[in-house]
């Protein structure tokens, strides 16, 4: 193992270095400097975490003591697999969109605005950071607001290109807003109830508890998450807002924010909770019919949405679903299919909408339209989108594969509401699903004439089409190599359950 | 004009009182109720006065909405920055007991924590104008085309 100086911050420092690049952001020169530094950041960033994941794979759980006041008074940093993967998970996104943002951000961005963009991409970045980051309850809550409101901000960023970015924004802040306010409920119900904020040791407090305090509690949390992760019923605010808000930002948000918001969920779940806490089942029944519903509502609305934006949209909600099933299983393979599925999708969807991003830079919409007969006027592009298009489906080789074949094992294994084999078989329907609008897509991209008049257009930029081809080059290559995706997924889940049976380890 | 005159007598009276009561907010919020979030709002509060009694214009000759965004960063640097400052003394980040090692009495903590609370303050005052002046300062109508 490598040593550095100061390994030992190591835990904090992937939160600390975005939350001191940004007030620098604010005060630079318009143009090109805020994004190289946004760059920059995010790359040392991506650095941090990727060390992070490595001295957590090897040397275990770490924690870290905020100003230095041990755990439950002070706010620790409690980082095992689950964390870590996320973690690096967000700053690989990161440093992937931020390079990718200049040329988007500069034709969809007014250029006086362009140090508070990326500002506000920093602080988002802390944000997600931070509540994949914290071992504190509170802790999360403040982080998931910091997060969220540069969210919003940057939602609304969007309103230059079409003025609905705004109503989208304003409605993302509201619901955003109830979310949040209930995780906060809940919180301080299990406070009340034990007298503790932080995880590890919330759940030694409510062990054996069983009122309706901390049931009121738990149900707080877990509908205020699921708000803010688009659980279905619950998700009405997300396609808009990822509809109007700037290619770049929308890149992004698909592929960490709702993420981090499942990781949470797993998190309360599984380390606060446990499962010897009688109330979970009601919610583990809940993510099942909730997550099958989401599979196929969404999935149905996406084949009839002519803005591809919002079709991508509907399927990440649609992909949430596959998620909260995972976790709806409640053991060690559902949770690997799980983590694997965030990992796996947030390649998928960072792919597709950066490349939806080329489209709207070059042709200036992101209608079906707009993409009649791309395959001749932007093949880089084009075949980037089949690809990660088909990875959506999940054709071999690609990630989605992984993701649609680690659920079903996962499937088969369980006892649920619902006979294991329907579940399978409402899995692959739901992929046929996604195969039919994707397929729209495709179709439109390949097999149609471009328009009559159509201008001559150029590929997007270098810089542009790079970002996104290693996206769509690691679709491929996590499906041959699933050490860092299943492998880490496996350890964390196993680590994430076993803490129900007291055998040690992480958490 | 001089139906302003006792609200604009009014407000250059309290002026000065409500700045010196968001600095008392600020300083006291480490022995008692306060600190740079409350105070931060008040110390905004004189200037949001000022902007009603005398006008948009007036105040931004006061304080120029240009100066804000270098406040709101100074504000987030000096608490990402006394972190930092610990973390390079040989602390854990916001571990203040290293800024004043020997003390008996945890002289660090109360530094760390002027500090911190300061930058708070800072960029709570300096974001609450922002806020104001730009909500003050739209432009009122939104044209049809922009639909």
């Amino acid at each position: 193992m490598i040593h550095f100086p100061g390994l030992e911050h190591l835990p904090a420092l992937p939160v600390i270095i975005p939350l001191i690049a940004a007030p620098f952001t604010i005060v630079m020169r318009p143009g090109r400097t805020p994004w190289l530094w946004a760059t920059l950041v995010s790359w040392v960033t991506f650095a941090c975490t990727l060390l992070l994941l490595e001295v957590v794979w090897h040397g275990g759980p770490t924690e870290y003591k905020m100003g230095g006041w041990a755990a439950p008074l002070g706010i620790t940093y409690y980082i095992d697999l689950a964390n870590a993967l996320v973690m690096m998970l967000v700053a690989a996104m990161a440093a992937v969109v931020f390079p990718y943002a200049y040329f988007s951000v500069k034709s969809e961005i007014a250029r006086a605005q362009s140090p508070a963009f990326y500002t506000a991409m920093i602080i988002c970045l802390t944000g997600l950071l931070g509540v994949a980051a914290t071992g504190d309850a509170f802790n999360v809550f403040v982080f998931l607001e910091i997060s969220s409101l540069s969210t919003y901000a940057l939602v609304a960023m969007g309103a230059r290109r079409d003025r609905r970015a705004l109503t989208a924004a304003f409605n993302y802040l509201v619901m955003g807003t109830i979310g949040a306010t209930f995780y906060v409920i809940g919180l301080g119900l299990l406070y009340q109830a034990t007298g503790t904020l932080n995880m590890l040791d919330l759940h030694e407090r409510l062990a054996g508890q069983d009122n309706k305090v901390v049931e009121a509690g738990f149900a707080f949390i877990v509908t205020g998450i699921g708000l803010k992760l688009a659980m279905v019923p619950l998700h009405l605010w997300l396609p808009n807002a990822y509809g109007f808000a700037p290619s770049a930002v929308t890149a992004f948000l698909a592929a960490t924010a709702t993420k981090v918001q499942i990781y949470l969920m797993v998190r309360f779940i599984y380390t606060v909770f446990g499962f010897e806490f009688p109330f979970l089942e009601v919610a583990l029944n809940a993510f099942l019919i909730l997550g099958i519903v989401g599979m196929f509502y969404a999935s149905f609305v996406a084949v009839f949405r002519d803005n591809v934006k919002q079709m991508l949209a509907y399927s990440s909600v649609a992909q949430i679903g596959y998620m909260l099933l995972g976790i709806s299983f409640g053991t060690v393979d559902g949770l690997t299919a799980s983590f694997v599925h965030i990992f796996n999708h947030a390649l998928i969807k960072a792919a597709l909408f950066m490349g939806v991003g080329c489209v709207v830079l070059r042709i200036g919409s992101s209608q079906l339209t707009a993409f009649r007969g791309l395959a001749r006027r932007m093949p880089w592009t084009t075949w980037a989108l089949v690809l990660s298009g088909l990875s959506l489906i999940g054709v071999p080789p690609t990630v989605g594969f992984i993701s649609k074949f680690k659920l079903m094992e996962a499937a088969f294994q369980t006892t649920t509401l619902i006979p294991p084999l329907l579940v399978v078989l409402l899995i692959g329907a739901s992929s046929l699903l996604a195969a039919v609008y994707v397929g729209r897509l495709i179709y439109t991209m390949v097999l149609e004439q471009p328009p009559e008049n159509a201008p001559a257009i150029k590929e997007a930029p270098h810089a542009m089409r790079v970002a996104l081809w290693i996206m769509v080059i690691a679709n491929i290559y996590f499906f041959f190599f699933t050490d860092l995706t299943v492998g880490v997924a496996t350890q964390a889940a196993e680590a994430l359950m076993c803490s129900q049976a007291g055998c040690g380890g992480a958490y | 004009m001089m139906g302003h005159l006792i609200l604009r007598v009014t407000i250059k009276i309290l002026f000065a009182p409500i700045i010196l009561f968001a600095l008392y907010v600020q300083f006291h919020g480490d022995y008692g109720p306060g600190g740079g979030f409350q105070a931060g709002v008040i110390f905004a509060v004189a200037f949001i006065l000022h902007v009603l009694g005398f006008g948009l214009e007036e105040t931004k000759k006061v304080l120029p909405p240009k100066v804000l965004p270098w406040l709101m960063a100074m504000g987030v640097l000096f608490y990402a920055g006394t972190g930092l400052l610990t973390l390079f003394l040989g602390g854990n980040y916001l571990d203040y007991d290293v800024i004043q090692p020997t003390s008996h009495h945890h002289a660090g903590q109360h530094i760390g924590i002027l500090l911190v609370e300061f930058g708070v303050g800072l960029a709570v005052a300096s974001t609450m104008l922002t806020i104001f002046y730009h909500f003050a300062g739209r432009v009122p109508e939104i044209s049809d085309e922009d639909w």
